[in-house]
Protein backbone atom coordinates (compact mmCIF):
# COMPACT_ATOMS: atom_id res chain seq x y z
CA UNK A 1 0.00 0.00 0.00
CA UNK A 2 0.76 3.59 -0.51
CA UNK A 3 1.96 5.96 1.98
CA UNK A 4 -0.85 7.89 2.25
CA UNK A 5 -3.13 4.50 2.81
CA UNK A 6 -0.52 4.11 5.81
CA UNK A 7 -1.45 7.99 7.23
CA UNK A 8 -4.72 6.63 7.87
CA UNK A 9 -4.23 2.70 8.45
CA UNK A 10 -1.94 3.22 10.35
CA UNK A 11 -0.28 0.43 12.59
CA UNK A 12 -2.61 1.76 15.73
CA UNK A 13 -5.57 2.03 14.45
CA UNK A 14 -5.39 -1.84 12.72
CA UNK A 15 -4.41 -2.76 16.24
CA UNK A 16 -7.12 -0.92 17.71
CA UNK A 17 -9.57 -2.42 15.36
CA UNK A 18 -8.07 -5.89 15.91
CA UNK A 19 -7.95 -5.89 19.69
CA UNK A 20 -10.71 -3.41 20.78
CA UNK A 21 -10.68 -1.68 24.60
CA UNK A 22 -13.73 -1.51 26.28
CA UNK A 23 -15.30 -3.36 23.95
CA UNK A 24 -18.44 -4.51 26.20
CA UNK A 25 -21.78 -3.81 27.09
CA UNK A 26 -21.22 -1.55 30.46
CA UNK A 27 -23.97 -2.87 32.98
CA UNK A 28 -25.19 -0.81 35.05
CA UNK A 29 -24.06 2.61 33.45
CA UNK A 30 -25.23 6.15 33.98
CA UNK A 31 -25.06 7.42 30.20
CA UNK A 32 -25.54 5.32 27.04
CA UNK A 33 -26.49 6.22 23.46
CA UNK A 34 -27.13 4.22 20.02
CA UNK A 35 -25.09 5.50 17.26
CA UNK A 36 -25.68 4.57 12.92
CA UNK A 37 -23.84 5.95 9.90
CA UNK A 38 -26.03 4.82 7.33
CA UNK A 39 -23.40 5.01 5.18
CA UNK A 40 -21.40 2.15 6.43
CA UNK A 41 -23.80 0.16 8.39
CA UNK A 42 -21.78 1.32 11.71
CA UNK A 43 -23.51 0.75 14.26
CA UNK A 44 -22.28 0.93 17.97
CA UNK A 45 -23.43 1.95 21.02
CA UNK A 46 -21.50 3.98 24.21
CA UNK A 47 -21.94 2.98 27.56
CA UNK A 48 -20.39 5.71 30.55
CA UNK A 49 -20.78 5.28 34.24
CA UNK A 50 -20.16 9.11 35.56
CA UNK A 51 -19.53 9.53 38.94
CA UNK A 52 -21.84 12.05 41.02
CA UNK A 53 -18.89 14.80 40.90
CA UNK A 54 -19.03 14.50 37.09
CA UNK A 55 -16.17 12.07 36.89
CA UNK A 56 -16.16 9.52 33.59
CA UNK A 57 -15.55 6.13 35.79
CA UNK A 58 -15.72 3.37 32.95
CA UNK A 59 -16.56 3.70 29.61
CA UNK A 60 -17.06 1.26 26.47
CA UNK A 61 -18.47 0.71 23.77
CA UNK A 62 -20.14 -2.11 21.68
CA UNK A 63 -21.53 -2.94 18.36
CA UNK A 64 -20.14 -3.58 14.19
CA UNK A 65 -17.91 -1.26 12.33
CA UNK A 66 -15.44 -0.50 10.11
CA UNK A 67 -11.60 -0.46 10.72
CA UNK A 68 -11.91 3.29 11.12
CA UNK A 69 -15.15 3.96 13.66
CA UNK A 70 -14.07 0.86 15.69
CA UNK A 71 -10.66 1.97 16.14
CA UNK A 72 -11.68 5.23 17.01
CA UNK A 73 -14.30 4.07 19.17
CA UNK A 74 -11.56 1.89 21.19
CA UNK A 75 -9.55 4.87 21.26
CA UNK A 76 -11.79 7.50 22.39
CA UNK A 77 -12.86 5.21 25.46
CA UNK A 78 -8.87 4.98 26.57
CA UNK A 79 -8.90 8.75 26.19
CA UNK A 80 -11.98 9.65 28.16
CA UNK A 81 -11.81 7.56 30.77
CA UNK A 82 -11.02 9.45 33.97
CA UNK A 83 -11.87 12.59 32.47
CA UNK A 84 -14.54 14.70 33.89
CA UNK A 85 -17.67 15.13 31.54
CA UNK A 86 -16.77 18.74 30.66
CA UNK A 87 -13.20 17.39 29.71
CA UNK A 88 -14.77 14.73 27.65
CA UNK A 89 -16.67 17.55 25.98
CA UNK A 90 -13.54 19.58 25.39
CA UNK A 91 -11.69 15.65 23.89
CA UNK A 92 -14.79 15.78 21.50
CA UNK A 93 -14.66 19.15 20.49
CA UNK A 94 -10.63 18.96 19.25
CA UNK A 95 -11.33 15.60 18.09
CA UNK A 96 -14.13 16.96 15.78
CA UNK A 97 -11.72 19.84 14.97
CA UNK A 98 -8.93 17.66 13.98
CA UNK A 99 -10.80 15.17 11.34
CA UNK A 100 -12.34 17.99 9.95
CA UNK A 101 -9.10 20.18 9.73
CA UNK A 102 -11.11 22.94 11.28
CA UNK A 103 -7.34 22.79 13.62
CA UNK A 104 -4.22 24.75 13.38
CA UNK A 105 -1.40 22.46 12.19
CA UNK A 106 0.78 24.65 13.48
CA UNK A 107 -0.74 23.88 16.79
CA UNK A 108 0.31 20.78 18.31
CA UNK A 109 -2.40 18.49 19.46
CA UNK A 110 -1.44 17.95 22.93
CA UNK A 111 -4.89 17.37 24.21
CA UNK A 112 -5.33 14.45 21.67
CA UNK A 113 -2.42 12.69 21.91
CA UNK A 114 -2.86 9.37 20.58
CA UNK A 115 -5.86 10.49 19.10
CA UNK A 116 -3.56 12.24 16.32
CA UNK A 117 -3.45 9.16 13.99
CA UNK A 118 -6.60 10.64 12.77
CA UNK A 119 -5.08 13.99 11.24
CA UNK A 120 -5.10 12.34 8.04
CA UNK A 121 -8.81 11.48 7.86
CA UNK A 122 -10.00 15.02 5.95
CA UNK A 123 -8.23 13.60 3.05
CA UNK A 124 -11.48 11.03 2.60
CA UNK A 125 -14.25 12.87 3.54
CA UNK A 126 -16.62 9.55 3.17
CA UNK A 127 -14.84 8.02 5.79
CA UNK A 128 -15.17 11.21 8.63
CA UNK A 129 -18.61 10.37 9.41
CA UNK A 130 -16.99 6.08 10.30
CA UNK A 131 -13.97 8.11 12.22
CA UNK A 132 -16.25 10.68 14.25
CA UNK A 133 -19.55 7.99 14.93
CA UNK A 134 -18.13 7.41 18.78
CA UNK A 135 -17.83 10.80 19.45
CA UNK A 136 -20.93 12.11 18.68
CA UNK A 137 -22.92 8.93 20.13
CA UNK A 138 -20.56 9.85 23.56
CA UNK A 139 -21.94 13.67 22.91
CA UNK A 140 -25.38 12.02 22.55
CA UNK A 141 -24.89 9.99 25.72
CA UNK A 142 -23.62 12.75 27.88
CA UNK A 143 -26.55 15.09 26.45
CA UNK A 144 -28.91 12.28 27.34
CA UNK A 145 -29.78 11.57 23.68
CA UNK A 146 -30.55 8.23 22.86
CA UNK A 147 -30.21 7.78 19.38
CA UNK A 148 -27.60 9.56 16.98
CA UNK A 149 -26.48 9.29 13.44
CA UNK A 150 -23.66 10.79 11.42
CA UNK A 151 -25.79 11.36 8.10
CA UNK B 1 -17.43 -8.87 -35.82
CA UNK B 2 -14.72 -9.10 -33.28
CA UNK B 3 -14.66 -6.84 -30.07
CA UNK B 4 -11.76 -4.47 -29.70
CA UNK B 5 -11.76 -3.18 -26.39
CA UNK B 6 -8.78 -0.97 -26.92
CA UNK B 7 -10.38 0.78 -29.80
CA UNK B 8 -13.16 1.13 -27.35
CA UNK B 9 -11.27 2.56 -24.79
CA UNK B 10 -10.24 5.17 -26.70
CA UNK B 11 -13.66 6.42 -27.27
CA UNK B 12 -13.34 7.00 -23.48
CA UNK B 13 -12.02 10.11 -22.15
CA UNK B 14 -12.33 9.24 -18.33
CA UNK B 15 -10.42 6.09 -19.00
CA UNK B 16 -7.58 7.94 -18.98
CA UNK B 17 -7.93 10.08 -15.80
CA UNK B 18 -5.52 9.06 -12.85
CA UNK B 19 -7.15 7.95 -9.64
CA UNK B 20 -5.71 8.85 -6.04
CA UNK B 21 -1.82 9.56 -5.88
CA UNK B 22 -1.81 9.78 -9.80
CA UNK B 23 -2.86 5.76 -10.07
CA UNK B 24 -3.69 4.89 -13.65
CA UNK B 25 -7.50 4.30 -12.84
CA UNK B 26 -9.40 1.13 -12.84
CA UNK B 27 -13.13 1.97 -12.73
CA UNK B 28 -15.49 -0.77 -11.46
CA UNK B 29 -17.91 1.19 -10.51
CA UNK B 30 -20.07 1.34 -13.78
CA UNK B 31 -23.18 -0.40 -11.51
CA UNK B 32 -23.49 2.90 -10.28
CA UNK B 33 -23.25 4.87 -13.04
CA UNK B 34 -20.73 4.21 -16.44
CA UNK B 35 -18.71 6.58 -18.17
CA UNK B 36 -19.28 8.33 -21.05
CA UNK B 37 -17.71 8.05 -24.72
CA UNK B 38 -16.87 11.06 -26.68
CA UNK B 39 -19.87 10.97 -28.79
CA UNK B 40 -22.47 11.33 -26.02
CA UNK B 41 -20.27 14.55 -24.57
CA UNK B 42 -20.03 16.09 -27.63
CA UNK B 43 -23.14 15.93 -28.46
CA UNK B 44 -23.71 18.02 -25.27
CA UNK B 45 -21.27 20.50 -26.17
CA UNK B 46 -22.77 20.63 -29.77
CA UNK B 47 -26.25 20.75 -28.86
CA UNK B 48 -25.47 23.75 -26.38
CA UNK B 49 -23.46 25.20 -28.93
CA UNK B 50 -25.32 25.12 -31.87
CA UNK B 51 -28.89 23.91 -31.30
CA UNK B 52 -30.07 25.44 -27.82
CA UNK B 53 -33.59 26.27 -28.07
CA UNK B 54 -36.97 24.82 -26.09
CA UNK B 55 -38.86 22.56 -28.59
CA UNK B 56 -42.40 21.69 -29.49
CA UNK B 57 -43.28 25.50 -29.30
CA UNK B 58 -41.50 27.27 -31.56
CA UNK B 59 -41.40 28.05 -34.80
CA UNK B 60 -38.11 29.36 -35.11
CA UNK B 61 -35.51 27.50 -36.99
CA UNK B 62 -33.48 26.21 -33.57
CA UNK B 63 -36.62 25.43 -32.12
CA UNK B 64 -37.49 23.14 -35.26
CA UNK B 65 -33.97 21.84 -34.83
CA UNK B 66 -34.30 20.86 -31.14
CA UNK B 67 -37.72 19.31 -31.70
CA UNK B 68 -36.61 17.02 -34.58
CA UNK B 69 -33.45 15.91 -32.44
CA UNK B 70 -35.04 15.44 -29.14
CA UNK B 71 -38.40 12.86 -31.37
CA UNK B 72 -35.28 11.81 -32.79
CA UNK B 73 -33.85 10.30 -30.18
CA UNK B 74 -37.26 8.82 -29.51
CA UNK B 75 -37.61 7.25 -32.40
CA UNK B 76 -33.83 5.48 -31.44
CA UNK B 77 -35.26 4.44 -27.77
CA UNK B 78 -38.11 2.87 -29.54
CA UNK B 79 -35.88 1.03 -32.00
CA UNK B 80 -33.68 0.19 -29.17
CA UNK B 81 -36.33 -1.51 -27.14
CA UNK B 82 -38.29 -2.70 -30.19
CA UNK B 83 -41.67 -0.83 -28.94
CA UNK B 84 -44.65 -0.76 -31.47
CA UNK B 85 -44.61 3.49 -31.61
CA UNK B 86 -42.57 6.54 -30.69
CA UNK B 87 -45.51 7.99 -28.27
CA UNK B 88 -45.08 4.42 -26.13
CA UNK B 89 -41.39 6.27 -25.16
CA UNK B 90 -42.13 8.73 -22.50
CA UNK B 91 -38.93 10.80 -21.02
CA UNK B 92 -37.90 11.39 -17.53
CA UNK B 93 -35.41 11.92 -15.40
CA UNK B 94 -33.84 8.42 -14.64
CA UNK B 95 -35.46 4.71 -13.91
CA UNK B 96 -36.33 6.10 -10.19
CA UNK B 97 -38.43 8.98 -11.85
CA UNK B 98 -40.52 6.19 -14.26
CA UNK B 99 -41.37 3.75 -11.63
CA UNK B 100 -42.41 6.78 -9.32
CA UNK B 101 -44.45 7.57 -12.18
CA UNK B 102 -46.34 3.91 -12.86
CA UNK B 103 -46.98 3.72 -9.17
CA UNK B 104 -48.03 7.62 -8.84
CA UNK B 105 -50.35 7.04 -11.72
CA UNK B 106 -51.40 3.72 -12.39
CA UNK B 107 -51.33 2.84 -9.19
CA UNK B 108 -53.46 5.47 -7.57
CA UNK B 109 -56.04 4.59 -10.46
CA UNK B 110 -56.05 0.45 -11.07
CA UNK B 111 -55.04 -0.46 -7.22
CA UNK B 112 -57.16 -0.67 -4.66
CA UNK B 113 -57.17 -1.11 -1.01
CA UNK B 114 -56.63 -5.20 -0.73
CA UNK B 115 -55.07 -5.66 -4.57
CA UNK B 116 -51.79 -6.68 -4.50
CA UNK B 117 -48.37 -5.37 -5.56
CA UNK B 118 -45.53 -8.69 -6.09
CA UNK B 119 -41.93 -6.90 -5.90
CA UNK B 120 -38.87 -8.64 -5.14
CA UNK B 121 -36.44 -9.41 -2.44
CA UNK B 122 -33.55 -8.23 -4.98
CA UNK B 123 -35.26 -4.93 -5.19
CA UNK B 124 -33.41 -1.33 -5.35
CA UNK B 125 -34.84 0.63 -3.12
CA UNK B 126 -36.38 2.83 -5.49
CA UNK B 127 -38.88 -0.17 -6.57
CA UNK B 128 -39.75 -1.23 -3.43
CA UNK B 129 -40.33 2.99 -1.68
CA UNK B 130 -42.09 4.38 -4.25
CA UNK B 131 -44.66 0.77 -3.54
CA UNK B 132 -44.68 1.45 0.45
CA UNK B 133 -46.11 5.07 -0.58
CA UNK B 134 -48.46 3.56 -2.69
CA UNK B 135 -49.92 1.16 -0.24
CA UNK B 136 -49.86 4.09 2.40
CA UNK B 137 -52.08 6.08 0.56
CA UNK B 138 -54.30 3.03 -0.50
CA UNK B 139 -54.16 0.41 1.50
CA UNK B 140 -52.23 -2.20 -0.93
CA UNK B 141 -50.57 -5.15 0.02
CA UNK B 142 -46.95 -5.42 -1.30
CA UNK B 143 -46.05 -9.58 -0.95
CA UNK B 144 -42.08 -10.36 -1.78
CA UNK B 145 -40.47 -13.21 -4.32
CA UNK B 146 -37.77 -14.40 -2.18
CA UNK B 147 -34.17 -15.89 -3.43
CA UNK B 148 -31.76 -18.57 -2.50
CA UNK B 149 -28.39 -18.02 -1.69
CA UNK B 150 -26.87 -17.77 -4.84
CA UNK B 151 -29.30 -15.17 -5.71
CA UNK B 152 -31.65 -16.59 -7.95
CA UNK B 153 -35.63 -15.71 -7.63
CA UNK B 154 -37.55 -18.86 -6.48
CA UNK B 155 -39.65 -19.14 -9.14
CA UNK B 156 -42.37 -21.45 -7.28
CA UNK B 157 -42.87 -19.21 -4.28
CA UNK B 158 -43.22 -16.65 -7.04
CA UNK B 159 -46.06 -18.54 -8.63
CA UNK B 160 -48.07 -18.95 -5.07
CA UNK B 161 -47.61 -15.30 -4.73
CA UNK B 162 -49.93 -15.25 -7.83
CA UNK B 163 -53.81 -14.66 -6.94
CA UNK B 164 -56.76 -12.70 -8.58
CA UNK B 165 -56.00 -9.72 -6.52
CA UNK B 166 -52.68 -9.25 -8.49
CA UNK B 167 -52.54 -6.06 -10.15
CA UNK B 168 -48.98 -5.76 -11.07
CA UNK B 169 -45.76 -7.31 -10.79
CA UNK B 170 -42.80 -5.18 -10.66
CA UNK B 171 -39.34 -6.85 -11.27
CA UNK B 172 -35.96 -5.91 -11.31
CA UNK B 173 -34.36 -7.40 -14.77
CA UNK B 174 -30.48 -7.07 -13.53
CA UNK B 175 -29.79 -6.56 -9.84
CA UNK B 176 -27.80 -3.86 -8.94
CA UNK B 177 -26.16 -5.67 -5.88
CA UNK B 178 -25.87 -9.44 -7.01
CA UNK B 179 -25.40 -9.37 -10.80
CA UNK B 180 -28.24 -12.24 -11.15
CA UNK B 181 -30.22 -11.53 -14.99
CA UNK B 182 -33.65 -12.71 -13.61
CA UNK B 183 -35.73 -14.52 -16.18
CA UNK B 184 -38.56 -11.59 -17.51
CA UNK B 185 -40.11 -13.21 -20.31
CA UNK B 186 -41.30 -16.01 -17.49
CA UNK B 187 -42.12 -13.79 -14.76
CA UNK B 188 -44.50 -11.90 -17.13
CA UNK B 189 -46.21 -14.78 -18.79
CA UNK B 190 -46.90 -15.99 -14.93
CA UNK B 191 -48.03 -12.44 -14.40
CA UNK B 192 -49.94 -11.62 -16.96
CA UNK B 193 -51.68 -15.52 -16.65
CA UNK B 194 -52.90 -14.05 -12.91
CA UNK B 195 -54.26 -10.94 -14.71
CA UNK B 196 -52.16 -8.59 -13.39
CA UNK B 197 -49.08 -5.89 -15.59
CA UNK B 198 -45.58 -6.34 -15.12
CA UNK B 199 -43.43 -3.34 -14.88
CA UNK B 200 -39.50 -4.43 -15.57
CA UNK B 201 -36.96 -1.99 -14.16
CA UNK B 202 -34.11 -2.23 -16.13
CA UNK B 203 -31.74 0.19 -14.62
CA UNK B 204 -29.02 -2.33 -14.56
CA UNK B 205 -30.19 -4.38 -17.23
CA UNK B 206 -30.69 -1.87 -20.45
CA UNK B 207 -26.36 -2.42 -20.59
CA UNK B 208 -26.49 -6.08 -20.17
CA UNK B 209 -28.01 -7.50 -22.72
CA UNK B 210 -30.64 -6.59 -25.76
CA UNK B 211 -34.43 -5.45 -24.71
CA UNK B 212 -37.53 -6.40 -26.63
CA UNK B 213 -40.37 -5.32 -24.66
CA UNK B 214 -42.71 -6.51 -27.43
CA UNK B 215 -41.22 -10.02 -27.08
CA UNK B 216 -41.17 -9.69 -23.74
CA UNK B 217 -44.66 -8.69 -23.59
CA UNK B 218 -43.31 -6.28 -20.32
CA UNK B 219 -46.20 -3.33 -19.91
CA UNK B 220 -43.84 -0.90 -18.72
CA UNK B 221 -39.90 -0.76 -18.58
CA UNK B 222 -37.75 1.70 -16.70
CA UNK B 223 -34.31 2.80 -17.34
CA UNK B 224 -32.00 5.45 -16.81
CA UNK B 225 -29.37 6.91 -19.80
CA UNK B 226 -26.83 7.54 -17.24
CA UNK B 227 -25.75 3.90 -16.43
CA UNK B 228 -25.88 3.01 -20.68
CA UNK B 229 -23.07 5.57 -20.99
CA UNK B 230 -25.83 8.53 -21.60
CA UNK B 231 -25.93 11.62 -19.46
CA UNK B 232 -26.75 11.69 -15.82
CA UNK B 233 -31.06 12.96 -15.72
CA UNK B 234 -32.67 11.37 -18.31
CA UNK B 235 -34.23 8.32 -18.43
CA UNK B 236 -37.02 6.38 -20.14
CA UNK B 237 -40.37 4.90 -19.62
CA UNK B 238 -41.57 2.07 -21.52
CA UNK B 239 -45.66 1.65 -21.94
CA UNK B 240 -47.74 -0.03 -23.80
CA UNK B 241 -50.07 2.28 -25.47
CA UNK B 242 -53.13 0.76 -23.76
CA UNK B 243 -52.15 1.35 -20.63
CA UNK B 244 -50.87 4.53 -21.24
CA UNK B 245 -53.85 5.62 -22.44
CA UNK B 246 -55.95 4.77 -19.31
CA UNK B 247 -53.48 6.46 -17.23
CA UNK B 248 -54.25 10.17 -15.52
CA UNK B 249 -51.01 12.21 -16.11
CA UNK B 250 -48.25 12.21 -13.20
CA UNK B 251 -47.69 15.79 -13.00
CA UNK B 252 -49.27 19.25 -14.26
CA UNK B 253 -48.05 21.90 -16.95
CA UNK B 254 -46.37 23.25 -20.14
CA UNK B 255 -46.27 20.53 -22.68
CA UNK B 256 -48.45 18.31 -20.89
CA UNK B 257 -52.03 20.10 -22.20
CA UNK B 258 -53.87 20.72 -25.85
CA UNK B 259 -55.31 23.54 -24.06
CA UNK B 260 -56.10 25.38 -20.72
CA UNK B 261 -58.57 27.99 -19.09
CA UNK B 262 -59.86 28.15 -15.45
CA UNK B 263 -62.99 25.93 -15.87
CA UNK B 264 -61.24 23.09 -18.09
CA UNK B 265 -58.05 21.67 -19.24
CA UNK B 266 -57.82 19.34 -21.23
CA UNK B 267 -54.38 16.96 -21.65
CA UNK B 268 -52.40 16.32 -24.55
CA UNK B 269 -51.80 12.93 -26.54
CA UNK B 270 -49.34 10.43 -25.63
CA UNK B 271 -46.33 10.80 -24.27
CA UNK B 272 -46.68 14.90 -23.96
CA UNK B 273 -48.93 13.89 -21.57
CA UNK B 274 -46.56 12.81 -19.26
CA UNK B 275 -43.73 15.18 -20.16
CA UNK B 276 -44.80 18.38 -18.04
CA UNK B 277 -42.35 21.49 -18.43
CA UNK B 278 -39.07 21.79 -20.26
CA UNK B 279 -37.11 18.50 -20.41
CA UNK B 280 -34.12 17.53 -20.03
CA UNK B 281 -33.92 18.17 -24.20
CA UNK B 282 -29.32 18.23 -24.30
CA UNK B 283 -29.47 14.81 -22.19
CA UNK B 284 -32.41 13.15 -24.08
CA UNK B 285 -30.51 13.89 -27.46
CA UNK B 286 -27.14 12.88 -25.70
CA UNK B 287 -29.12 9.33 -24.62
CA UNK B 288 -30.17 8.97 -28.15
CA UNK B 289 -26.22 9.55 -29.85
CA UNK B 290 -25.36 6.32 -26.49
CA UNK B 291 -28.12 4.15 -27.62
CA UNK B 292 -26.40 4.58 -31.54
CA UNK B 293 -22.86 4.44 -30.09
CA UNK B 294 -23.67 1.07 -27.79
CA UNK B 295 -25.54 -0.08 -31.40
CA UNK B 296 -22.36 0.75 -33.49
CA UNK B 297 -20.48 -1.67 -30.96
CA UNK B 298 -22.82 -4.12 -31.35
CA UNK B 299 -24.23 -6.38 -28.91
CA UNK B 300 -22.94 -9.75 -30.07
CA UNK B 301 -18.97 -8.96 -29.54
CA UNK B 302 -20.18 -7.30 -26.17
CA UNK B 303 -22.03 -9.96 -24.44
CA UNK B 304 -19.38 -12.65 -25.45
CA UNK B 305 -16.62 -9.94 -23.99
CA UNK B 306 -18.40 -9.05 -20.79
CA UNK B 307 -19.20 -13.28 -20.36
CA UNK B 308 -15.38 -13.54 -20.50
CA UNK B 309 -14.84 -10.81 -18.16
CA UNK B 310 -17.14 -12.76 -15.68
CA UNK B 311 -15.33 -16.26 -16.04
CA UNK B 312 -12.17 -14.60 -15.52
CA UNK B 313 -13.36 -12.46 -12.68
CA UNK B 314 -14.90 -15.35 -10.87
CA UNK B 315 -12.14 -17.82 -11.37
CA UNK B 316 -9.40 -14.85 -10.00
CA UNK B 317 -11.56 -14.29 -7.20
CA UNK B 318 -11.68 -17.43 -5.99
CA UNK B 319 -8.33 -17.41 -5.30
CA UNK B 320 -8.61 -14.73 -3.21
CA UNK B 321 -8.54 -16.30 0.90
CA UNK B 322 -11.46 -15.56 2.96
CA UNK B 323 -13.83 -14.06 -0.31
CA UNK B 324 -17.34 -15.01 -0.15
CA UNK B 325 -19.08 -13.99 -3.00
CA UNK B 326 -22.92 -12.23 -2.76
CA UNK B 327 -24.66 -13.47 -5.67
CA UNK B 328 -23.68 -16.71 -7.92
CA UNK B 329 -26.66 -16.76 -9.97
CA UNK B 330 -26.14 -19.29 -13.13
CA UNK B 331 -26.96 -16.16 -15.31
CA UNK B 332 -24.92 -13.22 -14.21
CA UNK B 333 -24.02 -9.97 -15.37
CA UNK B 334 -20.18 -8.93 -14.77
CA UNK B 335 -20.58 -7.62 -11.33
CA UNK B 336 -18.44 -8.94 -8.22
CA UNK B 337 -19.94 -8.36 -4.67
CA UNK B 338 -18.13 -9.86 -1.99
CA UNK B 339 -17.36 -9.95 1.69
CA UNK B 340 -13.49 -10.77 2.33
CA UNK B 341 -12.55 -12.38 5.81
CA UNK B 342 -13.77 -9.92 8.42
CA UNK B 343 -12.71 -6.93 6.77
CA UNK B 344 -14.82 -4.26 6.32
CA UNK B 345 -16.11 -3.75 2.73
CA UNK B 346 -15.55 0.58 3.63
CA UNK B 347 -12.07 -0.72 4.67
CA UNK B 348 -11.77 -2.38 1.25
CA UNK B 349 -13.03 0.28 -0.61
CA UNK B 350 -10.87 3.12 0.79
CA UNK B 351 -8.17 1.17 0.52
CA UNK B 352 -8.00 -0.06 -3.25
CA UNK B 353 -9.12 3.45 -4.11
CA UNK B 354 -5.12 3.95 -3.21
CA UNK B 355 -4.60 1.68 -5.66
CA UNK B 356 -6.46 3.35 -8.77
CA UNK B 357 -9.33 1.08 -8.40
CA UNK B 358 -13.10 2.33 -8.05
CA UNK B 359 -15.16 -0.08 -6.82
CA UNK B 360 -18.16 0.81 -4.76
CA UNK B 361 -18.89 -0.33 -1.30
CA UNK B 362 -22.62 -0.21 1.12
CA UNK B 363 -25.86 -1.87 0.98
CA UNK B 364 -26.43 -0.63 -2.95
CA UNK B 365 -29.66 0.65 -2.15
CA UNK B 366 -30.37 -3.07 -1.48
CA UNK B 367 -30.80 -3.47 2.32
CA UNK B 368 -32.78 -6.33 2.15
CA UNK B 369 -30.32 -8.24 0.14
CA UNK B 370 -27.57 -7.36 2.92
CA UNK B 371 -30.07 -9.08 5.43
CA UNK B 372 -31.26 -11.87 3.45
CA UNK B 373 -27.25 -12.72 4.02
CA UNK B 374 -27.37 -11.06 7.47
CA UNK B 375 -24.17 -8.99 6.19
CA UNK B 376 -24.13 -4.87 6.63
CA UNK B 377 -22.67 -4.41 2.89
CA UNK B 378 -20.52 -5.87 0.53
CA UNK B 379 -17.73 -4.54 -1.64
CA UNK B 380 -18.95 -4.55 -5.47
CA UNK B 381 -16.62 -4.44 -8.74
CA UNK B 382 -19.00 -3.96 -11.40
CA UNK B 383 -17.40 -3.59 -15.02
CA UNK B 384 -18.32 -2.77 -18.19
CA UNK B 385 -17.37 -3.40 -21.79
CA UNK B 386 -14.53 -1.02 -21.61
CA UNK B 387 -12.89 -2.99 -18.59
CA UNK B 388 -10.17 -5.58 -18.95
CA UNK B 389 -8.86 -8.81 -17.84
CA UNK B 390 -5.52 -7.05 -16.98
CA UNK B 391 -7.76 -4.49 -14.80
CA UNK B 392 -8.95 -7.73 -12.95
CA UNK B 393 -5.75 -8.82 -12.78
CA UNK B 394 -4.72 -5.57 -10.40
CA UNK B 395 -7.99 -5.16 -8.69
CA UNK B 396 -7.55 -8.98 -7.42
CA UNK B 397 -3.86 -8.35 -6.69
CA UNK B 398 -4.77 -5.23 -4.51
CA UNK B 399 -7.08 -7.59 -2.40
CA UNK B 400 -4.23 -9.46 -1.83
CA UNK B 401 -2.66 -6.58 -0.22
CA UNK B 402 -5.12 -5.25 1.78
CA UNK B 403 -5.42 -8.65 2.90
CA UNK B 404 -1.57 -8.37 4.18
CA UNK B 405 -2.97 -5.01 5.81
CA UNK B 406 -5.19 -6.22 8.16
CA UNK B 407 -3.14 -9.75 9.20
Amino acid sequence: MTEHTDELYQQVILEHNKHPRNFVKLCPCTHEAEGYNPLCGDHLSVYLRITPEGVVNEVSFYGDGCAISKASASMMTAAVKGKTVDEAKLLFEEFRKLVMKETDAAQPQQLLGKLAVFSGIWKYPSRVKCAILAWHTMKGALDKEKSVSTE
Amino acid sequence: MTFDVEKIRKDFPNLSTRGRDEKPLIYFDNAATTFKPCQVISSTHAHYCHRTANIHRGVHYLSEEATAAYESSREKVRSFLNARDNFEIIFTKGATESINLVAHSYGRKFIKSGDEVIISEMEHHSNIVPWQMLREETGCVIKVIPFNDQGELLMDEYRKLLTSRTRLVSIVHVSNSMGTVNPVKEIIALAHAAGAVVLVDAAQGVSHEPIDVQDWDCDFLAFSGHKLYGPTGVGVLYGKQALLETMPPYQGGGDMILSVSFDKTIFNRLPFKFEAGTPNIAGVIALGDAISYVKAVGWEGVSAYKNELLAYGHKLLETVPGLRMIGTAKHKAPIFSFILQDIHPHDIGTLIDREGVAIRTGHHCTQPVMKHFNIPATARASLAFYNTKDELDIFVKALHKIIEVFK
